[in-house]
């Protein structure tokens, strides 16, 4: 069942040619944590991972598996203790601003309003206040809060809360986006809606997104390539070609029969990984 | 649900929200009548235990000699002087206090804080200093700094800064490392996250010590008082205590007690201005 990336770009994504187009590569990757007491704890081991530029991956795998310390090794936050992490060529070095990146519980700040959170990310970056404000009101409207702008996050819904955090990222153009389950705390109508919402939004901006999710549906639905897994610590178990064909109307996608078939099959791959 | 809605049923609904409104509001004159009731029984109760010699008014006092007091007070000043330029020497002594020792526990709390190693070197000192009574430092201040407001002002703010301090520290600990990792992908510098996101998360620690601390200010400033000094309502207690006055004693505490009831108001509104982003106390959170 352990099958390596098969040749040709999925359907969607821009023509490639060779190597240097990956926007993200890990190889090799061991990432180890020393716990205070300093008993070593193994989170990833041999670890391998490509993103071509404006691909759309996810990543799936069992619950604590180590999905999301991948991610904290793209945006810097975190150092492999072995193997290389590179973004466009380049070692990991410090933060990447081209890297945005999006949370699972909460990160928008609640003493600040829907308008000042999503301005946040230009007035760090040095934009003088009027034009960050501008930026920020656009992209309130784009994400559907227009009329929010000074609402605090605690009057607002998980879902409009979501769509704030959504926007603070989008806001910075990244080049890279990465999601640690962002939908994950939402209610599942909450969520279809909130995919079909982040598929628009990256249709219009192309960056090259690591979606990490325990929802394979979500997965298979949103990307173009799912990776799967090993229990902890984690290594790639094997990685699916999604050829359904974009723009994708998710409510339809997930009836098709290929659809199904891929989900059965990632099931199974995540199966024999969950249970003992 | 059409506009000329059956009249049985608006009249039945009318009926029973005007009954529950008239309940409401007769709880509260309950409410507002007992809470007169008990002012009137215990001041009374404690007149006539006075007059009629129950209790010896010379050593607890009665409420009308208290009111003598205060209004002799009120007309004719204090031993020391007016009593308004009392009350402002003892609240010029508490603000300073206030103010100093909240903006040095602010300024060490988020020192500490953010920098780990440092918080592990003092940490024991701290808490050694923390639990000295600290009004005992009181004595050393008088003999340091003498009697004027030098050494009230220094003893508040002894009193203050372990609150605040304890409280920022705390405060800028706990702040959540999901917003500190999300101001740090957004481009903020460290500086601009320690001021952007430490310190507004840890607002609502820092205020909620502060309001005590106030409190505290207060006290620091009338015991120094106590222990030596020229001016301000602590000196009017020693002096009735003194003399044996226990209506002076009684109505200088109604004096503080004013003050530091007016300090609390305007403390509390303070607090929700700065803090009007938090959600209310007393609602659920949904979803």
């Amino acid at each position: 069942m352990t099958e390596t990336v098969a040749a040709g770009a999925p359907v969607g994504a821009p023509p490639k040619s060779d190597q240097d187009a990956l926007a993200i590569e890990l190889s090799g990757v061991t990432r180890r944590f020393v716990s205070p007491e300093g008993k070593v704890i193994p989170a990833l081991r041999d670890f391998n991972l490509q993103v071509r530029r404006g691909e759309f991956v996810a990543v799936v795998g069992p619950t604590g598996c180590g999905k999301s310390t991948t991610l904290g090794l793209i945006t810097g936050l975190a150092k492999p203790s072995a193997g290389t992490v590179k973004v466009y060529g380049q070692p990991v070095e410090g933060i990447d601003p081209r890297i945005g990146f999006v949370f699972q519980a909460d990160a928008v700040f609640p003493w600040q309003s829907v308008l000042q959170n999503v301005a946040a990310g230009p007035l760090f970056r040095g934009e003088p206040k009027e034009q960050a404000l501008a930026k920020a009101r656009d992209w309130v409207r784009r994400v559907g809060l227009a009329g929010f702008e000074s609402h605090y996050p605690h009057q607002l819904s998980g879902g409009m809360r979501k769509r704030v955090a959504l926007a603070q990222t989008f806001i910075n153009e990244p080049e890279i986006l990465l999601m640690d389950e962002p939908f994950s705390a939402l209610d599942v109508q909450t969520r279809a809606l909130m995919q079909d919402e982040l598929l628009q939004l990256w249709s219009g901006n192309r960056a090259s997104v690591v979606f990490v999710t325990h929802d394979i549906e979500e997965a298979i639905g949103l990307a173009d390539r799912v990776f799967v897994l090993t229990k902890g610590p984690a290594t790639v178990k094997c990685v699916y070609d999604i050829d359904l064909p974009r723009p994708r109307n998710l409510s339809e996608a997930r009836y098709s029969p290929r659809f199904v078939e891929l989900s059965r099959q990632i099931w199974r791959d995540l199966q024999s990984e969950v249970t003992l | 649900m059409n506009a000329e809605a059956s009249s049985p049923v608006q009249d039945e609904i009318a009926r029973i929200e005007r009954d529950a409104k008239q309940a409401v509001k007769r709880r509260w004159q309950l409410v507002y009548f007992l809470r007169i009731a008990i002012l009137v029984a215990i001041l009374g109760g404690w007149e006539l235990a006075g007059r009629m010699k129950w209790i010896d008014p010379f050593f607890y006092s009665m409420p009308s000699d208290i009111w003598g007091q205060l209004h002799t007070w009120f007309t004719e000043g204090t031993a020391q002087g007016p009593l308004w330029q009392q009350v402002l020497v003892t609240l010029e002594e508490t603000t300073y206090g206030f103010l100093i020792g909240s903006v040095l526990g602010v300024i060490c709390g988020i020192v500490l804080g953010r920098n780990r190693f440092l918080a592990d070197v003092f940490s024991i000192y701290i808490k050694v200093a923390n639990s000295i009574p600290r009004v005992v430092l009181g004595s050393i201040f008088i003999i340091a700094l003498g009697l004027g407001m030098a050494s009230k002002v220094a003893l508040a703010v002894v009193m203050v800064f372990f609150v605040v301090f304890a409280n920022a520290f705390q405060g800028v600990r706990e702040a959540d490392r999901n917003l500190l990792s999300n101001a740090y992908i957004l481009g903020a510098s460290h500086r601009q996250v320690t001021f952007s996101v430490v310190v507004p998360s840890a607002m609502s620690w820092i205020l909620a010590s502060l309001h005590v601390s106030f409190g505290f200010a207060l006290v620091g400033a009338v015991v120094g008082e106590f222990l030596g000094s020229r001016q301000g309502i602590g000196l009017m207690i020693a002096t009735a205590q003194g003399s044996f006055n226990a209506a002076g004693v009684f109505a200088a505490m109604i004096v503080l007690a004013v003050v530091a009831l007016a300090a609390e108001y305007l403390l509390t509104h303070l607090e929700n201005i700065l803090l009007k982003w938090r959600p209310p106390q007393f609602m659920e959170q949904g979803h």
